[in-house]
């Protein structure tokens, strides 16, 4: 019997990896052990009383069944004061090192040590951007393991709410104002990420993915993320040019790929996947199949409508300042991503297009 | 048990006017939808809420058949499920707000509260039986016109109406002006009921029923009444300025105009917090009662009991804000927060102990209404210690907004549903005068706890694990978890099933009910099964209601026998 206990403790234990339990992902920031064990903590004392209450219920239900014999109560008590502050007060008390537990982990969460690496978040429906230091942004929060990082959050929407399970860290990002969360990963590795404050059609595919380097790899990464922004403007205009000439040309470049190619992924990396199809398929915005050179017919602000070839003008123009155009039928539903995209970004994503219309 | 009994012959019902049964005191639909007896009123909504209780039901059978599979994002987009995610969305939103504002909120003090509460004073109606007909026409309208709302496609923003994504423009949710203003009628009914109540407590009670012997029922209703009055105007300025920003454009909430998102989390939670009383203080009321009566022993701890409803409903006031630990607001304010939603715990379970000290060395019979009792125990007893995880500031942040908290909402809110179905079974034979077979009452019972457990409980599981709420696509990690959940959600759909059939069938074949089936001293029980018109043939004199010697079993009648009647003659009386 014992023995069974043990082992299937173990089992519980063992779980998954990293500390985790059959109640709890992987421990993977510093921060987490101790508010697993608070959550623990609590998970015993549920079982207690749970079982308490329960035992009791059954065994009142066995013994004290109506039957025949048993047709009336055997006892008249209607009251016991003492018992009852008793149980009250007792299981009260208990509640207090919880609840200070609790405050004290949530403090460390809350206070943010000095010499944190930062970095800033931009939330939009549907799809998270990380920007670090040099400039760079990201869909994917790239850290480094064993230094306190600090997330500056702010969303140009809606709510949102950008959630690690393995870190134990939560915070909402709200529009208007920039929310702070702090962690520190323990080691390199790869974890979920995920938006938890419901914000419309595709709340539950705002992922991203946390991936933690050492040390000593994070520079190294965070100077390669992006080797198109070490470009020159020259160089720009040679790689759009000949994409496969200055590639070959530039080997200290490492990582360049054809425009096509980065806008393809510029699509998805900057969430214009979330309102505009590639494929025809209706969206919240229009599809970009088709969309190069074709004649849109716009209402401009203040009501008029014109119909304009889709250019590299009118398409810089709609995703720098989306509301001064908008594409009749439409809603002015797309996010401003002036100071979020590059030129030589919108540049790659127009050669792109170009690819979606057929010659 | 006599071998043939009369009453087993089907029973007709004359079509006379029978001043000794109300539900013969008139014909026809105007004699309902124009009734202003408490009686029928309280079937009214029970019929009423019954139905969006099914409704809603159905919304939550979509959702749980959408999340059988992980995926879905890839499975709509290659046509392999129907539910596109705006319509998912759409279901758990109207699964959530026909559930709360239309179903639980009234459910109990509305239905049942209806039906016995004056009976139980010895009153003959409430005080304001118009004002009572006004409120079920109120919660009529705001139910059709949350209904209308499926004409415009249907709000998505989630019960709780967060802004600024329910008044951004341009979003597809035209059906959000409908919704929320049915919402503001909705928490109107709800006031009226509320107000009605306590002054019907305090002005109606027979003389001899004093407040500490009143059935433990109503002091829970009385608790709900204030909280009803105090804090449903807030809703309504909530929602009145929701939609002045929605329709106007004037800034309260959405930042481009001005506002503040979080402060109409506030507004919100300083309501819905309050509710989450509204819709348990009831439904521990009755489980006193039902407790008390099937243990055939006098309720342990009254005086307990009744000020910590009391004690409930004030604190309730004071913790709105422990739903926002992760939403920005200061630290001290969290800490604060979090501290008193501890203290709310010590009276919430203080009833527990209470109940299981009733049936210590009591007389317990297992009939259907114990039966819900007992099974609310068990959840209760979930929901209630899975409050202290959320209620713990840094184990919060972990399980905000995941499906953790999905379940320990259903583990409380949906567990007073059981309260209500234990509810209806135990008052169902003063309504109709008829009994319903009992084995099927109890395996529909069984079936819907069982059926409970396997949806919810898997639902801490995976909450924990970090899976966030109101998602349509999902990690196939979880995809285990889901599916047991949703297999849950169709036992559950079968004991509904059964139980509905079961009490039907009952009105057309039960053996007629005796006045006392179940052994209780309180007024409704000594009255005639269906209660006249005005409730009592007679003038009521109310003893303690929990005092069971004065019952007595009465096998040719198979019920129980008063020694001493409570109600007598009214001649009788006058000679007293
Ligand atoms: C929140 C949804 C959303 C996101 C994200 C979004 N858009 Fe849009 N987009 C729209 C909508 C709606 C329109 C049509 C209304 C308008 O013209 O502003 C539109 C219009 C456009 C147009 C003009 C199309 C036409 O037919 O006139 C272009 C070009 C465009 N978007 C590019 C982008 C790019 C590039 C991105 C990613 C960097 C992006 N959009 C992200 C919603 C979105
Ligand atoms: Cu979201
Ligand atoms: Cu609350």
């Amino acid at each position: 019997m014992t023995q069974w206990i043990a082992s299937s403790g173990l089992f519980l234990a063992q779980w998954n990896r990293d500390g985790g339990s059959m109640m709890l992902p992987p421990q993977n920031s510093t921060i987490a052990p101790s508010i697993d064990w608070v959550f623990n903590f609590i998970f015993w004392i549920c079982i207690v009383f749970f079982a308490i209450i329960v035992g009791a219920m059954v065994m009142f239900i066995v013994a004290y069944r109506r039957t025949p014999q048993r047709m009336k109560a055997t006892s008249d008590v209607t009251h016991n004061t003492p018992l009852e502050l008793g149980w009250s007060v007792l299981p009260g008390m208990l509640l207090v090192p919880i609840f200070w537990w609790g405050y004290d982990a949530f403090m460390d969460l809350r206070q943010v040590p000095a010499d944190a690496y930062q970095v800033k978040v931009w939330a939009q429906q549907w799809a998270w951007s990380f920007e670090y230091p040099n400039g760079h942004q990201d869909s994917n929060l790239h850290v480094p393991a064993g230094r306190p990082v600090l997330l500056t959050m702010n969303s140009s929407d809606v709510l949102h709410s950008l959630y690690i399970p393995d870190f134990r860290v939560k915070q909402d990002v709200v529009p208007g104002r920039f929310t702070k969360l702090w962690f520190q990963a323990d080691k390199p590795g790869e974890h979920n990420l995920h938006c938890t404050e419901y914000c419309g059609k595709d709340h539950s595919n705002m992922n991203a993915q946390v991936i933690v380097h050492s040390t000593e790899d994070f520079p190294t990464w965070l100077a390669n993320a992006d080797p198109l922004s070490k470009l020159t403007e020259e160089q720009v205009k040679e790689w759009l040019a000949d994409p496969d000439a200055f590639i070959k040309a530039h080997p200290e470049f490492e990582g360049l790929e054809p425009p096509v190619v980065v806008g393809k992924k510029l699509h998805k990396k900057k969430g214009c996947v979330s309102c505009h199809s590639l494929d025809g398929a209706a969206n919240t915005g229009p599809t970009w199949k088709g969309l190069w050179g074709k004649k849109a017919h716009v209402v401009l602000e203040g009501g008029a409508e014109k119909q304009v070839e889709v250019d590299e003008n009118y398409v810089r123009t709609s995703i720098l300042y989306p509301a001064n155009q908008i594409s009749k039928g439409y809603q002015n539903a797309m996010t401003a991503y002036q100071g979020r995209i590059k030129d030589r970004e919108i540049m790659a994503i127009v050669e792109y297009m170009k690819t979606l219309t057929e010659k | 048990m006599s071998a043939i009994s009369p009453s087993m012959a089907p029973p007709m019902y004359d079509r006379e006017v029978d001043p000794k049964n109300y539900l013969k005191a008139g014909y026809g639909l105007s004699s309902w939808l124009l009734t202003l007896d408490h009686k029928r009123i309280s079937l009214l909504y029970l019929y009423g809420v019954g139905f969006m209780f099914l409704l809603g039901g159905l919304f939550a059978l979509l959702v749980r058949t959408t999340l059988l599979t992980a995926g879905n994002a890839e499975a709509f987009a290659a046509n392999k499920i129907w539910v596109s995610p705006d319509n998912y969305n759409r279901f758990f939103t109207l699964h959530g707000a026909i559930m709360v504002f239309i179903v639980i909120i009234p459910g109990i003090p509305a239905a049942l509260g209806n039906f016995v509460l004056p009976i139980m004073l010895g009153a003959k109606d409430v005080a304001f039986p118009r004002i009572n007909l006004l409120s079920w026409y109120m919660w009529l309208i705001g139910t059709l016109m949350i209904l209308s709302s499926l004409m415009y496609g249907a709000v998505d923003t989630g019960w709780t109406f967060y802004t600024p994504y329910s008044t951004t423009a341009g979003k597809a949710f035209a059906g959000m002006i409908p919704t929320v203003a049915g919402a503001f009628v909705l928490g109107f009914s709800s006031i009226f009921t509320g107000l009605n109540f306590i002054v019907t407590i305090h002005k109606l009670r027979r003389p001899g029923q004093t407040w500490f012997r009143l059935p433990l029922f109503l002091w829970s209703l009385y608790a709900t009444g204030l909280v009803q009055v105090l804090a449903t105007p807030v809703l309504g300025i909530t929602l009145v300025l929701l939609l002045v920003e929605r329709t106007m454009g004037m800034g309260f909430f959405n930042p481009e105009l001005g506002g503040d998102p979080v402060l109409f989390q506030h507004f919100f939670w300083f309501y819905s917090h309050p509710a989450v009383y509204i819709m348990i203080l009831p439904a521990f009321g009755v489980m006193s009662e039902l407790i008390s009566v099937f243990s055939h022993k006098h309720i342990f701890g009254y005086r307990f009991i009744a000020f910590s409803s009391v004690a409930i409903a004030l604190l309730g006031f004071l913790v709105w804000g422990h739903h926002m630990f992760t939403s920005g607001q200061s630290a001290v304010l969290s800490m604060i927060f979090s501290a008193i939603t501890f203290t709310i715990a010590v009276p919430s379970a203080i009833k527990v102990f209470n109940w299981l000290a009733t049936m210590y060395k009591g007389s317990i019979s297992l009939q259907t209404p114990m039966l819900y009792a007992l099974w609310f125990m068990w959840i209760f007893g979930i929901g209630g210690l899975t409050g202290l995880f959320l209620g713990t500031l840094a184990v919060d942040i972990h399980l905000h907004d995941t499906y953790f908290v999905v379940a320990h909402f259903h583990y409380v809110m949906a567990g007073t549903i059981f309260v209500l179905f234990g509810g209806i079974h135990y008052w169902w034979p003063k309504m109709y005068g008829r009994m319903y077979s009992e084995a099927p009452a109890a395996w529909a019972s069984f079936l819907l706890f069982l059926g409970f457990n396997l949806t919810f409980f898997p639902q801490f599981i995976m909450g924990s694990q970090g899976m966030p709420r109101r998602y349509y696509n999902y990690a196939d990690q979880y995809q285990i978890y889901h599916q047991v959940s949703s297999a849950g959600s169709y036992v559950m759909a079968a004991g509904m099933l059964l139980m509905m059939y079961n009490l039907a069938a009952s009105l057309r074949s039960g053996r007629k009910a005796p006045d006392n089936p179940w052994g209780s001293n309180s007024l409704e029980w000594h009255t005639s099964s269906p209660p006249p018109l005005e409730n009592f043939n007679g003038d009521a004199f109310p003893g303690d209601p929990y005092d069971y010697h004065n019952l007595e079993w009465d096998e040719k009648i198979e019920g129980f026998r008063a020694k001493e009647p409570l109600i007598r003659p009214a001649r009788v009386a006058a000679a007293h």
